[in-house]
């Protein structure tokens, strides 16, 4: 290799790792991610709860969703299969018998748990999902491309797909009546619950209330307010009478979903230094070998 | 004294019985396309709420990803490390990068739910994601490929273009253009390998990646945060066996007489490989002391050893032997296996580790889904086989007379 073209050689290749380097910072490109100290939260109190379903009426309805008569919510008979939320019901609400105590089923209302460090956020390859200042986890429809990558994510399994449209099929999970909180009115399956199972308010306070509940009553409650620290703490929050698990509840580590991925991912690609130095690394061994064959060939 | 090898264009008939099944094949996969596109994607899959990643992401994306390693790891050794002696199967390894590359990105495209906004990771960012980097790392990596591959196409058309009827007053401009793209990517294409070898880095690691987040509905056998690095070795490894068997597949169809002594030597790198990614895998198990899953005998620790055994220390051992390297039939299985072990490998990370906590059916992929993924093997191979035919891929000996020396890039 000339003096010229070694020269030519290191400024093309600078030029390369320039254009590599131009590639959006993180912090651009990251979907919106709030915080917000006055977050909301929903209290869901499992032992005061009868399983009466007017939630998932007021849920479909306030959504614009198909739904049978509130009417014929009373038929218990659906109840007898686990169920999970999908595109035709944002909340399902399941029920659990238990042995020890036959005649006092537990039902438990399933719905986005609205997490303070969403995995779906974190995944979403188009940033379509974001975590509002008021708490909520909202998906943007215009932006999705359908991928599914949230579902794999979501550690409560809660986004569904809408498998059988071929144009526009959506992503389907509570939205935690956004547009209704918006205009400062109450989640739709808050506002009907008849045993005020569910308690909105700022999610601080809810913890507050929740700890006082299992202080004055003991015996009613487990010492464990799930979703205070499950995967760094959800909006929704849950007390029971037993263990979690028994009403398959996933048990999880207190740590952020998304974790371990974004280390990993913001080890790799830190200002974009770990590429470039493996370009230049790259760079440097070909124009070596390269001499080296042209000062072998010059032997000859 | 030996001949004298040249990347040609090679003749033969195209349709021989065993391509026509290949053509069914093809047709029949092309068919249930279709009907995924107008009848949406819970038509023709097996796919739901429980198991949102079926076999077109396992399979299709993520082990043709892996299995087109073959091209940036001949681009290392044979432009980087600057081995001449291997130039004769960069070209190949390329061709089936590139095909291999499309093919993962069309799959992606057929198994989006909107694919008409493929586009959209272009214009709407997000840093957190894996799947964006990998998205963006494939997209450019196969811009790269398609660069890396312009050379072989003005090889096979300078002074040669003739385009018929009244567009052949063009053949003139068209010459001129493909002998400008020749000069300037002669000067910089070295750019483009390197960035090529970069990208294939990045993203075959992220795809790794891409199921940590899944955290515990991972089967602990397979989740680690050293996954990447996991995804990586073993996209190394399985780079070399699958340039090999290529070899020697496209030998035996075009009746040539395969390279023996560059895909031995070829082989004698794979060990090394092998074991440096088997000695990752077990540390990790040892570390996280995740064998005690090996005690009880499911279908997870089954497909585990199975991984293990057949895939990486099976054809470990055959390729340590310089004896077993040196014959066709020792490269020829040694390679299949580790092949067999990396496809084996993805599948168990994407659908068999997925072990959603809500699940009332498992996932088994649909008749649609199979023939599908069978369909995008079958046209790859098609179009590899047209390619050969066309430009000048494959190394076949000339006649001594030929006073062409090869050409070779990026020097
Ligand atoms: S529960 Fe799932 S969908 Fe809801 S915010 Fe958390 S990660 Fe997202
Ligand atoms: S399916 Fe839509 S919302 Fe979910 S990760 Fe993909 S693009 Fe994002
Ligand atoms: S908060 Fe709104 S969207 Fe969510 S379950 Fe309740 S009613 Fe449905």
């Amino acid at each position: 290799m000339s003096k010229q073209t070694r020269r030519n050689f290191i400024k093309t290749a600078a030029v390369a790792g320039s254009v590599i380097a131009g590639l959006p910072k993180k912090t651009d490109a990251a979907p919106k991610n709030i915080l917000s100290e006055d977050r909301m939260g929903v209290l869901v109190d499992t032992t005061v709860c009868v399983g009466c379903r007017k939630c998932e009426w007021a849920c479909k309805t306030a959504h614009n969703m198909p739904t049978t008569p509130l009417e014929s919510y009373d038929n218990r008979e659906v109840m007898k299969k686990m169920r999970r939320p999908d595109h035709t019901s944002l909340t399902v609400v399941n029920e659990y018998e238990f042995d020890d105590y036959p005649e006092f089923p537990i039902d438990v209302k399933v719905q986005c748990m609205h997490c303070d460090h969403p995995a779906c956020v974190s995944a979403c390859i188009v940033g379509a999902f974001s975590k509002e200042e008021n708490g909520s986890v909202i998906w943007d429809s215009s932006k999705c491309i359908g991928c599914r990558y949230c579902m794999v994510a979501c550690p409560f399994q809660i986004p569904s797909f809408e498998f059988h449209k071929a144009i526009q099929p959506e992503i389907k999970k509570c939205d935690f009546c956004f547009s209704r909180t918006k205009e400062g009115k109450l989640p739709a399956c808050v506002e009907i619950c008849p045993m005020e199972a569910l308690t909105y308010g700022r999610r601080k306070d809810l913890i507050d209330i929740a700890r006082r509940k299992i202080e004055l009553y003991p015996d009613r409650y487990i010492n464990h307010i799930y979703g205070e620290t499950e995967v760094g703490g959800t909006a929704w929050l849950y007390l029971a009478s037993r263990k979690f698990e028994d009403l398959q509840f996933p048990k999880l580590g207190n740590s952020p979903a998304p974790g371990v991925t974004e280390a990993i991912q913001h080890g790799v690609f830190a200002y974009f230094l770990p590429p470039i130095a493996l370009y230049a690394l790259l760079g440097g061994v070909m124009w070596i070998n390269k001499n080296r064959k042209k000062s072998e060939e010059g032997e000859e | 004294m030996e001949d004298f090898m040249k990347p040609t264009p090679l003749k033969t008939k195209y349709f021989t019985p065993g391509v026509i099944v290949i053509f069914v094949f093809a047709t029949i996969g092309i068919l249930f396309l279709l009907a995924r596109l107008f009848f949406g994607l819970g038509a023709v899959t097996n796919l739901s709420n429980q198991y949102p990643w079926g076999i077109w992401i396992g399979i299709d994306v993520a082990a043709g990803v892996a299995l087109a390693a073959g091209g940036f790891t001949t681009a290392a050794l044979g432009h980087i490390m600057h081995k001449e002696e291997y130039h004769a199967i960069v070209r190949p390894a390329l061709l089936t990068a590139l095909l291999g590359y499309t093919f993962v990105a069309l799959s992606v495209a057929m198994d989006l739910g909107r694919w008409y906004y493929i586009w959209h990771p272009l214009i709407m960012w997000n840093g957190n994601s894996v799947l964006f980097e990998v998205g963006m790392c494939v997209m450019a990596y196969l811009t790269v490929l398609y660069i890396e591959f312009i050379p072989i196409v003005t090889e096979r058309f300078i002074g040669r273009v003739s385009l018929p009827g009244f567009l052949s007053v063009l053949n003139k401009p068209v010459d001129s253009l493909l002998r400008i793209l020749d000069k300037t990517l002669d000067k910089t294409m070295f750019i483009f390998i390197i960035a090529g070898v970069v990208l294939s880095c990045l993203h075959q690691s992220s795809l790794g990646t891409l199921m940590v987040i899944a955290g515990p509905k991972m089967h602990p056998l397979w989740q680690t945060p050293i996954l990447p690095l996991l995804f990586l070795l073993s996209a190394i490894s399985v780079g070399f066996p699958m340039v090999i068997f290529e070899s020697l597949i496209t030998s035996k169809s075009f009746g040539l007489k395969p390279e023996m002594k560059v895909l031995s030597n070829l082989g004698t790198m794979i060990a090394p490989l092998l074991g440096i990614y088997l000695a990752f895998k077990l540390g990790d198990m040892v570390i996280r002391q995740t064998f005690v899953y090996l005690n009880e005998l499911n279908t997870a620790s089954i497909l585990f050893l199975i991984e293990i055994i057949f895939g990486i220390i099976v054809p470990l051992r055959i390729f340590i032997s310089p004896k077993l390297t040196k014959t066709r039939a020792g490269l020829f299985i040694g390679s299949a296996l580790v092949i067999l072990g990396v496809l084996l490998n993805r599948i168990n990370n994407f659908i068999i580790a997925y072990n959603p906590p809500y699940k009332f059916t498992p996932y088994f992929p649909s008749i649609g889904e199979i023939l599908v993924t069978l369909g995008f093997v079958a046209l790859e191979i098609l179009l590899f086989r047209t390619f050969v035919m066309i430009f000048p891929i494959v190394s076949v000996p000339q006649p001594l007379t030929s006073k062409t020396k090869f050409f070779i890039r990026g020097k």
